[in-house]
């Protein structure tokens, strides 16, 4: 029994492969054709991105923009996460926290935060700090009001349990609370990751031109649209690189259960 | 694990030698739920150590409720539960409790789970693990060790709640219709089982069921509760003789009478 689950899960496996495979095949085709056309003349050919995406990482343009871009998202994103969990577990396991931090944080992340994003150089001028503020300004809401979900959503069952065999407080916490809300609290995480990068290049676009914001301006200012387009690649190349490995590390610390075979 | 021998005649000051006390007294016990929904109106019995007391009732009576309250985990509007003398406050290492809807963390082995109470009391991970091998094999489970339980049946996730209460090695197992989820034939096979260990281990027990036929069977005796909120209705000693052949014990007058006599005394409380 176990094996033929198992082979079933194989087939599953390839045909998704494949599944993926070919949808990014056919998004990489329509891009080519439509830059055949051409659509706009700022629209580049799928082919001249890629080699300009592969010059600009063999002349290490790519690495040292991202190490200027990298350094904020990490420190944004590491002051959300945990300033996130501690905020979401104070107000999951106190009710009066939870009546004065629910309504912020939902006010919070229906502003236009985005929009907020210019005016953090009266407040934190144009270096490294504004960039980190603006991850932060971006990421929050949702790092935050996820933890909180994802704490205060614990199974009653298994507090009880934890009670029943004498867990400890850090223990109930550690071992009962987090591993069970890891799946919103990721989730957030993950979120807040796109968030946090689209803060930290807005920063880059808007305040202070460093890092990857400031190649894609560069390139635009020079109308080298195969270079900007590479640029803008990268970013979602990065993007969804950092957000499997965030999943491979939930899946590795809280929930092995859900680890493909 | 400090483990007092059972037989200690030199107990604390003020326990009289021979008269002996219960493991679990349980006196006046009511519970009101938040939103005024009464679950127990004053129930009181006592469970005798090294016996297993069986708690029947009609569904929704309050069982869960009283043993709940038992564990340390529910607390009582009002009235008292004394276990080995002391008045419960909350739970305790000398109590272990079997969950009704299981309670098994999804994101933990049956190795895991099974060891969890003794991660949870700091025992290192060959000691606990070396445990949780044995109660894996008592219950049946060896070769899922590894499994998680959304892979297991509802028996299976059932025996895998039973293994982690049995390997705390407390005193007294409280245990929520531990059977309700497996079928007939298996079921008798755990009833079985559960007797050999309890007489293997001397465990005080006490265990609800929605079973008439189960509980006379497995039990030394049994408390029967009226519809909730529930009262004490009758507490019955059914003193079945247990050695022999299981099949014919089921056949023995006096395992027939008992069942009836209760199935007479609960259809009171299934009608009107
Ligand atoms: N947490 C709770 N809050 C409010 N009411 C509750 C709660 N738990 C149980 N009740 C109510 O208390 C009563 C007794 O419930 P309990 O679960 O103790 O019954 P039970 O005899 O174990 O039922 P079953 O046979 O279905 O297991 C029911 O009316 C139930 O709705
Ligand atoms: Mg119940």
């Amino acid at each position: 029994m176990a094996v033929r689950t198992q082979s079933q899960h194989g087939r599953i496996r390839t045909s998704s492969w494949l599944l993926r495979g070919a949808s990014i095949l056919l998004v990489f085709g329509l891009w080519e054709w439509a830059g055949t056309i051409p659509v706009s003349i700022a629209f580049p050919r799928f082919t001249d991105t890629m080699s300009a995406f592969v010059e600009m990482l063999a002349d290490g343009t790519f690495a040292s923009a991202y190490a200027e871009t990298i350094g904020p998202l990490l420190v944004g994103i590491l002051l959300t996460a945990v300033g996130g969990l501690v905020a979401g577990l104070v107000m999951g396991l106190s009710p009066r926290a939870e009546w004065l931090g629910l309504p912020l944080i939902i006010v919070l992340q229906a502003s236009p935060s985005a929009a907020i994003v210019p005016l953090i150089t009266f407040l934190y001028g144009i270096g490294f700090a504004a960039k980190v503020f603006a991850v932060v300004l971006l990421s929050a809401p949702v790092i935050v009001l996820n933890s909180y979900r994802g704490i205060t959503n614990t199974p009653k069952s298994l507090l009880e349990m934890s009670d029943a065999f004498l867990a400890k407080r850090w223990q109930r916490i550690w071992k009962i609370v987090l591993p069970a809300g890891s799946g919103l609290i990721f989730a957030g995480l993950r979120l807040g990751l796109a968030q946090g990068f689209t803060g930290a290049v807005l920063a880059e676009l808007l305040i202070t031109p460093t890092g990857v914001g400031d190649l894609i301006t560069f390139y635009r200012a020079g109308a080298d649209y195969p270079y900007m387009f590479a640029a803008i690649f990268s970013i979602i190349l990065f993007a969804s690189v950092s957000l499997t490995l965030l999943q491979r590390l939930e899946q590795r610390i809280f929930r092995p259960e859900m680890r493909p075979v | 694990m400090t483990d007092t021998p059972r037989l200690s005649s030199h107990g604390a000051p003020g326990t009289t030698g021979f008269s002996q006390e219960p493991a679990i007294r349980v006196m006046n016990l009511t519970k009101e739920y938040p939103g005024g929904i009464r679950a127990l109106e004053g129930i009181s019995f006592d469970v005798p150590k090294g016996e297993l007391t069986s708690v029947i009732g009609p569904s929704g009576c309050g069982k869960t409720t009283s043993l709940k309250i038992i564990a340390g985990l529910v607390e009582a509007t009002s009235g008292e539960v004394v276990v080995n003398g002391t008045q419960v406050r909350g739970p305790g290492p000398e109590r272990a409790f079997v969950f009704q809807e299981f309670a098994l963390m999804p994101w933990a082995t049956v190795l895991r789970n099974v060891a969890f109470g003794l991660e949870l009391r700091g025992f290192g991970r060959k000691e606990r693990e070396s445990i949780a091998h044995e109660y894996i094999a008592k219950m049946n489970l060896t070769g899922f060790e590894d499994a998680y339980p959304h892979q297991l049946s509802g028996g299976m996730r059932q025996r895998v709640g039973l293994a982690r209460a049995m390997a705390v090695d407390a005193d007294i197992l409280l245990m929520d219709e531990p059977f309700a989820s497996v079928d007939e034939q298996i079921r008798r096979k755990f009833q079985e089982d559960l007797l050999r260990l309890l007489s293997e281990e001397k465990k005080s027990v006490l265990f609800v069921t929605h079973s008439i036929e189960e509980a006379v069977y497995v039990s030394d005796q049994i408390v029967i509760l009226t519809r909730g909120p529930a009262q004490v209705s009758n507490v019955v000693r059914p003193g079945i003789d247990r050695t022999g052949d299981p099949q014919n014990i089921r056949r023995s007058s006096a395992y027939l009478d008992c069942v009836e006599s209760i199935w007479v005394e609960l259809r009171n409380y299934l009608e009107e």
